[in-house]
């Protein structure tokens, strides 16, 4: 069969292949060496002798080798040994507070009787006071939001940011020529359902800005340089913007006693927090150096008077329908705090703030503005002015004590 | 000339021709338009039935061929390599032996069950992916699946019976199997064939990686590809898991197909894939280059809202059950879906119901010349070709033989007349007696050793609504299901914390993530009730309305490791994330002497075990990184009445 088709391919094949071995084996190189030494030749072109021309190339290609590892080595050289993290140089900052932007006030508090006033006008009417959103905001500018989404609860509950605070805030961004408004923090409980239960994912996308869930590739680790906190996983997101809103929520904690603006930074880390509460009110110091927002604006629409941060009931909260907005974070707490009955004296991280020039716990030297509305939505605008000295301090700490009777019959 | 050569059927011989070597040593000059066809080129006078598969008689029939092979020089034109390129993609090769095309609605059957196989097997990948929660702006307050994610379960007769043999019950959706049993009284076990993701994954490699030692169209695959006795382990392996579900083990779910395939894919190929993505896109952009950061930021971002998964996930001991999956998949190569034939629990139940089948082959046994043609493209290994009966249990109704048949053998007919079919498996009558006392003693020697009545692991936490430990086993199929929509990673395929009868079974980890308190999308997605459907009330309990929680443990602490207990600092990240209102933990205010003598104020944390829940939040975020400082164990535990401290729990005043 193989006669006529393969007689001829096969065939050929076949010589081929056997060809192609006999060059290539052991024995085949030997015969030809054995056959070619035999020949008196010339020293040059006999096969068994190397040929200088060979002899070179195989040095110089044994040398090449044998250079090219030493200098890797040397390039790859360790040394071994081990020397621990140091902290030195100066504290990392971010800084988005604007300067040369004077407003007729730097500390603005609007309240409202029960009834009285939505989140988004009291908002509103808190920022107003200070100038507008255009003394902070520029044309163009790349916004960021930081409220306090960090717990699986819904608003009533009051563990997280009034979503119609942060819908205002974006607002008022995009009205004041945002380019681009992200809304994001890094939660405590399982982000997304952090950021659909607290309804801001909803609000915050309907008023047009982007939410942001935190991603693990989002933070990188860097060195803050602080007391206590050194490297950490940072939230690039929070920190690659034109300007920096801190929204946070008044309420209590039950290790640092009040958490609103300094306390809201720790969704800036990534990682594990955690260890943070060893010295809890160092670190909030720490973060609070880090990032200096360019506005603070408190939400205190409703607050937890007990068992925060989480809280879980509602019979933890209580509403005071009130809105701080300032430049000063040291200040929004100084105040924030007397909301759920806490005395700022009694908060070291605002002493370690003012101590560290981060603002004043003074409040009443910010030209404090007072935006109160009466039941009926009737809005007086007063410039709070409280004389300075013992008795006036008292006067200042049942202001917000006041706030806390939701019948409160506003001042003036 | 060599490739005019026409090619004999390569399984019946290996003379031939090296076409490379062949070409190299005689170049054609003239183009060749149609290699394959003319290698397919057979005598076209009918071959004897009686002709053996002997080699000779192939050399015979071949040489006629070979002679009659002029080489045709030609004038015309060669044409375009477009047009070449055309006639390649578009010419089908010539059908050997008699060359009688199939029917166009075989054609058409064939080609629409590939697109079935390839759509049920993207559906199940888009369920599976989906089987997570994913938040979004128009989400509420409430949190369920928006639609049922774990469907090819639910569809699933093998699962749905063993269910009902152990629990007397059909739970909820499981009836949806009923239709697929009415899908193979009438098609056969097109499931197999047409639906199955599995077993589309191994017909899919058993095409991609053939046989090492023979092609995909050689001799070696035609004897995979004839029925063997090995395929009756399956009908053994059903029948020892039937009667251990009727004595109260649902264990059979460790060989359903579709609990392997959401086991293996959801916890072992998903994260793997994950894991790949993130690393290599984090060392793209370790370069800290803004441009490139933002590139590799956006393609996360673009992949998290498809495909990813927004974080990393791990799961306990999931190697093992990706290394399974390898090895079955593997097993292609050498059986094509040596799975479904050899082991699958659910392909035999279908095979038992296949028998019934509307539709069924005839063969014309004189017309069939031993080609084998059937055999190299049969799935299930059931005996298509001619001179033996076929297989109606075994067979996936791929109809790819009659697709194939070049000699009008094989055809597929409503109600046909059964001559030349076998539908059972005839199983050996000892075999099948000492399976099922196999099935029948496989509890209790489980139950003996000391997992369940004695000895119970104490870290065998369960995700809350589960049924109690035994009632759980008869429901348990573990499909993994629950694993996969977790968000916080917490559940995960227990290994022997539960003895081997709970090998796969879903238990809490807190250290790797906590149960979320308002989150109950593991019962939502449980197929079979093993962890029941409860609402977030149900699960946190309402104080107002008389509604007591559901615990899942109690924590407890580890005094010599706490901070505020043993080392004088102050912490209580426990209590702060502790869920439940009022908070389960508890501190005391306390001062205690520091090293120097100094006081120092601590607050240091107590369990309620009235009121903790056993989440396990609390020992997730522990500072204490290695062995955290509270931990959580089972006892406590709403569903059981034994694994108890309290004298009294609330459940009981309850009633």
């Amino acid at each position: 069969m193989a006669a006529h088709h393969g007689g001829d391919a096969g065939g050929r094949q076949r010589t081929r292949r056997s060809g192609w071995c006999k060059r290539t084996t052991h024995r085949s190189i030997l015969r030809q060496t054995a056959r070619t030494t035999t020949l008196p030749t010339d020293p040059m072109s006999d096969p068994a002798k190397l040929a200088r021309r060979d002899l070179l190339t195989r040095g110089a290609s044994a040398l090449g080798i044998a250079a090219a590892s030493a200098l890797v080595a040397r390039r790859f050289y360790d040394r071994g040994g081990w020397q621990g993290p140091q902290s030195s140089g100066r504290r990392e900052v971010r800084d988005f507070r604007v300067r040369n932007a004077p407003g007729p006030s730097d500390f603005a508090i609007a309240h409202a009787a029960l009834a009285g006033a939505t989140p988004t006008q009291l908002t509103r009417h808190a920022v107003d006071a200070l100038g507008g959103m255009a003394r902070f905001i520029s044309r163009g500018d790349r916004v960021v939001i930081k409220p306090n989404i960090g717990w699986d609860r819904t608003p009533l509950q009051a563990a997280n940011t009034n979503p119609e605070v942060v819908a205002a805030v974006v607002t008022m961004a995009f009205e004041a020529g945002a380019h681009s408004v992200i809304v994001t923090d890094a939660s405590c409980n399982e982000p997304g359902r952090c950021f659909q239960r607290s309804g801001i994912w909803t609000r915050a996308h309907r008023a047009g800005a982007q939410v942001l869930l935190p991603a693990e590739h989002r933070f990188r680790t860097m060195r803050l340089r602080g007391e206590v906190l050194d490297e950490w996983p940072v939230y690039r997101t929070l920190i690659e913007a034109d300007k920096v809103i801190n929204v946070p929520v008044a309420k209590h904690h039950n290790l640092a006693k009040y958490t609103a603006a300094m306390k809201n930074w720790y969704g800036v880390l990534g990682g594990r927090r955690n260890r943070l509460h060893q010295s809890i009110d160092r670190s909030i110091a720490d973060l609070a150096t880090f990032m200096r927002p360019t506005l603070t604006i408190v939400d205190a629409i409703r607050v937890m008077l007990r068992n925060g941060p989480q809280g879980g009931n509602v019979d933890d909260t209580q509403r005071t329908d009130t809105v701080i907005a300032t430049v000063d974070q040291v200040a929004a707490d100084a105040f924030g705090c007397t909301l759920i009955g806490q005395r700022p004296e009694n908060l070291p991280y605002l002493h370690m703030g003012q101590a560290r020039g981060l603002g004043t716990m003074d409040w009443r030297t910010l030209r404090p503005r007072e935006l109160a509305f009466d039941g009926a939505g009737a809005l007086t605008d007063y410039a709070l002015a409280i004389p300075d000295d013992t008795a006036a301090d008292e006067a200042a700490f049942a202001i917000g004590r006041r706030f806390l009777t939701p019948s409160s019959v506003i001042l003036a | 000339m060599s490739e005019s050569t026409p090619r004999p059927i390569p399984w019946l011989g290996t003379i031939g021709v090296i076409d490379a070597l062949d070409a190299l040593i005689t170049p054609s000059p003239e183009p060749t338009p149609e290699p394959r066809a003319t290698a397919r080129k057979r005598p076209q006078e009918p071959v004897a039935r009686e002709a053996p598969t002997a080699r000779a008689t192939v050399l015979q029939q071949d040489t006629p061929a070979i002679t009659a092979t002029p080489t045709a020089p030609t004038a015309k034109p060669a044409p375009s390599r477009w047009r070449t390129l055309w006639t390649k993609l578009t010419a089908r090769p010539k059908r050997p032996g008699s060359g009688l095309p199939a029917r166009k609605s075989i054609v058409l059957l064939r080609n629409a069950r590939r697109l079935s196989q390839a759509g049920f097997l993207l559906l199940f990948l888009f369920l599976l992916v989906r089987t997570e929660f994913r938040g979004g702006f128009a989400g509420g307050a409430t949190i369920r699946m928006p639609y049922p994610v774990e469907a090819f379960l639910l569809a699933d007769p093998f699962v749905a019976l063993m269910t009902f043999l152990s629990t007397h019950t059909v739970y909820r959706s499981l009836w949806w199997s009923v239709g697929l049993v009415a899908l193979t009284l009438v098609f056969g076990r097109v499931f197999c064939g047409w639906i199955c993701p599995f077993g589309t994954l191994h017909h899919l490699f058993g095409w991609l990686m053939p046989n090492p030692k023979g092609n995909t169209t050689g001799g070696r695959r035609v004897e995979a590809n004839k029925t063997r006795p090995y395929q009756k382990a399956k009908y053994y392996l059903l029948l020892g898991f039937l009667v251990a579900a009727v004595f109260g083990s649902a264990i059979g779910g460790l060989f359903d197909p579709i609990c392997i395939a959401v086991r293996a894919i959801g916890l072992g190929v998903l994260p793997f894939v994950n894991y790949v993505t993130g690393r290599s896109l984090d060392a793209v952009s370790s370069g800290n280059i803004r441009l490139i950061q933002h590139a590799t930021d956006g393609t996360r971002d673009a992949l998290v809202a498809t495909v990813l998964q927004p974080r990393q996930y791990f799961f306990h001991q999931t190697w093992i059950i990706g290394g399974l999956l390898f090895l079955v998949i593997l097993a292609n190569r050498w059986i094509p879906r040596f799975w479904c034939r050899a082991l699958c629990p659910l392909g035999a139940t279908l095979g038992v119901i296949a028998k019934h089948a509307l539709i069924g082959m005839e063969k014309d046994h004189a017309k069939c010349t031993d080609c084998n043609l059937c055999l190299v493209h049969c799935q299930g290994a059931d005996s298509p070709q001619g001179g033996v009966k076929w297989r109606q249990d075994e067979c996936h109704a791929c109809f790819n033989c009659e697709a194939a048949c070049p000699e009008d053998v094989i055809k597929f007919r409503w109600l046909p007349n059964r001559k030349s079919t076998q539908g059972s498996p005839q199983l050996d009558r000892r075999k099948t007696l000492v399976t099922a006392l196999a099935g029948a003693c496989a509890l209790p020697i489980l139950r003996v050793s000391d997992t369940l009545d004695a000895n119970y692991y104490d870290r065998l936490i369960r995700p809350p609504g589960s049924v109690a430990e035994r009632d759980f086993l008869e429901r348990c199929i573990r499909c993994a299901e629950c694993m996969k929509v977790c968000p916080n990673n917490a559940l995960h395929p227990a290994f022997l914390q539960s003895g081997i009868e709970g090998l796969w079974t879903p238990i809490l980890i807190p250290r790797i993530g906590y149960c979320e308190p308002s989150c109950v999308l593991c019962g939502q997605v449980c197929p079979t009730g093993a962890i029941q459907k409860i609402s977030e009330e149900q699960k946190l309990g309402n104080r107002e309305r008389n509604i007591p929680h559901i615990s899942i443990g109690t924590a407890f602490y580890d005094q010599g490791r706490c901070l505020p207990w043993s080392m004088a600092t102050p912490c209580i990240v426990c209590e702060e994330f502790c869920p439940t209102s009022p908070k389960a933990i508890w501190v005391e205010e306390i001062d205690v002497p520091g090293r120097e003598g100094r006081m120092v104020h601590v607050q240091r944390p107590h369990v309620d075990p009235k009121l903790c829940i056993g989440c396990g939040a609390c020992e997730k975020v522990c500072p204490v990184q290695d062995r955290p400082a509270v931990y959580v164990t089972s006892v406590g535990e709403t569903r059981s009445r034994t694994n108890v401290i309290l004298l009294e729990t609330e459940n009981y005043n309850r009633t």
